[in-house]
């Protein structure tokens, strides 16, 4: 039997009923991984399980690789990070390693996470399961398309400024990044450490809220994880958004958006209109802002993150030919050149020189402000609605190599996600359609801090409602 | 405006060698970037606080309690080189 096309809550009811052992789901994996991977990339390094899963969740989940798994190869998809095994978990690791599952490790991404599209990775490109000529998404692409091609049932990824929701609409899968502080990111190779979360790539709705069960709560190694209590997210799959007002931005709804994700993002509107939900025209005035805020705040604090790699604790150590400026110095900066692609070193200089003597006020500071003005744009929205909805990316998947000259253009294909981040307030995505090349579209929800229930309850309504999330893509 | 020159400056700053052949093409992007970015100049954020942090939480203390650390040993196991507990690198002071 092939289990690869099955969700994880199905593969859990046939372990309950005994009508599958781990072992046999575990082999189908393998095997599927095995077939496919090498038309996808989605991981960097096919899986190694030594012992089959014994727990009540004895699926395994694919892990990003800046996400560290004691003693296992984390890449980070660089090469600075060459050779490196974390001595220790990542608490969202440590706590599906409590649940009785494996972890499957490796899941390819953008170098560091800086990419939308899987393709600045030192260890090539993920394909989309959709299309083999077109990207991912990213930077959470090895997650995204391993649950579309069956390689993974279900991943984690990391979303700094959509890189959980974003891969998730090009791949035709859901993602959640969880609310700031919802999920420890203790072990996550940090990138922008106010934005990062770590959240649920999965193939329908009740497996996001499953594995968000797993994985939230309160950790103490992260200093700004929040100690509130965690609600059994399966309670929220309901189908009934009765009363409930939905936001539409009118912000969201832009020239240049692909007119087939508007349309069905409208038809996803009227499907939950007839549920019953109260649809509002909402403003969030301040949208045009985020993407230049972002990539200011952002680069600033990975340009402070990446400091620590520099050839002495691990990973690479390169020397130059000759000396050029003393041996220590010349030391770091061949490493670092050698070490990091040309995205990284792009956000590197970015943020290294918005936070520099004199410019620090114009660039980091103003931006720091404007990310106040978006947050109030929410503050205000949720004032008068429950959820907002809106689509996730402008376009679908775009074609391998077609933005990668032209960084820009790369960064605003993020234009509606990197709102969420700055905000900190939870959003999911999920599959509302295909355009007339069979390639999924997503849409956006997004909801008040710590407010998962309701994006999981209109997300179930909405999917239960539409057979978007049993398309599987053929390879 | 971005040139060469500032390139190479960062470059230091954040101790990253810039190959000369790569400079142009970089000071491209960050000008490119750095254009785009400008749109904030039109909002007026004179009266604004800024957001550092979106949670409302500051100053997490905790007990100073010693708990089990990693050995000196695993801790250094990746390092390039080490010698006696210490990391080894080039010499620095003559």
């Amino acid at each position: 039997m092939n289990f690869y096309n099955l969700t994880a809550h199905e593969l859990l009811s046939l372990l309950d009923q005994k009508k599958v052992i781990s072992e046999d789901v575990l082999k189908s994996l393998k095997e599927r991984v095995s077939l496919v991977n090498k038309k996808t990339n989605a991981f960097i390094r096919e899986p190694q399980v030594s012992s089959p899963a014994k727990g009540a969740f004895g699926i395994p989940v694919g892990i990003k690789d800046n996400i560290c798994i004691a003693d296992e190869l984390v890449t980070c998809g660089s090469n600075i990070l060459k050779g490196f095994r974390p001595p220790y978990d990542a608490g969202v690791v440590e706590k599906i390693k409590a649940h009785g599952s494996e972890v499957w490790g490796g899941l390819n991404m953008d170098e560091f996470a800086f990419g939308s599209s899987c393709e600045s990775s030192f260890y090539g490109p993920t394909r989309n399961p959709w299309d083999l000529e077109r990207v991912p998404g990213g930077s959470s692409g090895g997650s995204a398309s391993a649950v579309a091609a069956g390689e993974a049932v279900w991943a984690l990824g990391s979303d700094t400024g959509g890189s959980v929701r974003q891969p998730a609409s090009f791949c035709g899968v859901v993602g959640l990044k969880p609310t700031y502080g919802r999920v420890s990111r203790y072990g996550l190779v940090a990138f922008g450490s106010s934005l990062d979360q770590i959240g649920p790539i999965t193939k329908d709705v009740t497996d996001s809220a499953l594995l968000l069960n797993m994985i939230a709560g309160f950790d103490k190694r992260d200093s700004t994880s929040v100690d509130t209590p965690v609600p059994d997210y399966a309670k929220a799959l309901v189908k009934d958004v009765k009363g409930l007002k939905i936001g539409i931005p009118k912000e969201y709804f832009i020239d240049g958006i692909d007119p087939e994700v508007a349309s069905a993002v409208h038809e996803a509107i009227d499907i939950l209109k007839k549920e019953g939900a109260v649809i509002k025209d909402i403003s969030l005035p301040h949208t045009e802002y985020a993407v230049a805020t972002y990539y200011i705040v952002a680069t600033a604090e990975a340009s402070s993150n990446l400091a620590r790699f520099d050839g002495v604790e691990y990973g690479l150590r390169e020397v130059p030919d000759r000396v050029r400026k003393t041996p220590l110095i010349d030391m770091y900066e061949t490493t670092r050149e050698k070490g990091f692609g040309d995205e990284a070193k792009r956000r590197i200089m970015l943020g290294t020189y918005v936070l520099s003597s004199g410019y620090y006020d114009a660039y980091y500071l103003r931006a720091q402000k404007v990310r106040t003005l978006i947050k109030q744009d929410f503050d205000k929205a949720f004032g008068e609605c429950d959820a907002i909805l809106c689509p996730t990316s402008p376009t679908t998947a775009f074609k391998i190599n077609e933005k990668v000259n032209d960084p820009l253009a790369m960064y605003l294909s993020d234009i509606f996600t990197i709102p969420a981040n700055l905000a900190g307030i939870p959003a999911i995505s999920i599959p509302c359609g295909f355009d007339k090349k069979k390639l999924p579209i997503g849409l956006q929800i997004m909801g008040k801090p710590f407010a998962e229930e309701t994006l999981f309850r209109i997300s179930y309504t909405y999917e239960q409602n539409t057979p978007w999330h049993l398309e599987r893509a053929k390879l | 405006m971005i040139n060469k020159e500032t390139v190479n400056y960062v470059g230091a700053l954040a101790r990253l060698h810039i190959d000369p052949q790569n400079a142009d093409r970089f000071a491209k992007n960050l000008e490119d970037i750095l254009h785009y970015v400008e749109k904030l100049n039109t909002l007026d954020v004179s009266s604004v606080k800024p957001t550092s942090h979106v949670l409302d939480v500051e100053n997490v203390f905790r007990e100073d309690t010693v708990i089990p650390s990693l050995s000196q040993d695993k801790a250094m196991g990746f390092a390039v080189e080490h010698h006696k507990g210490f990391y080894k690198v080039a010499k620095v002071i003559e």
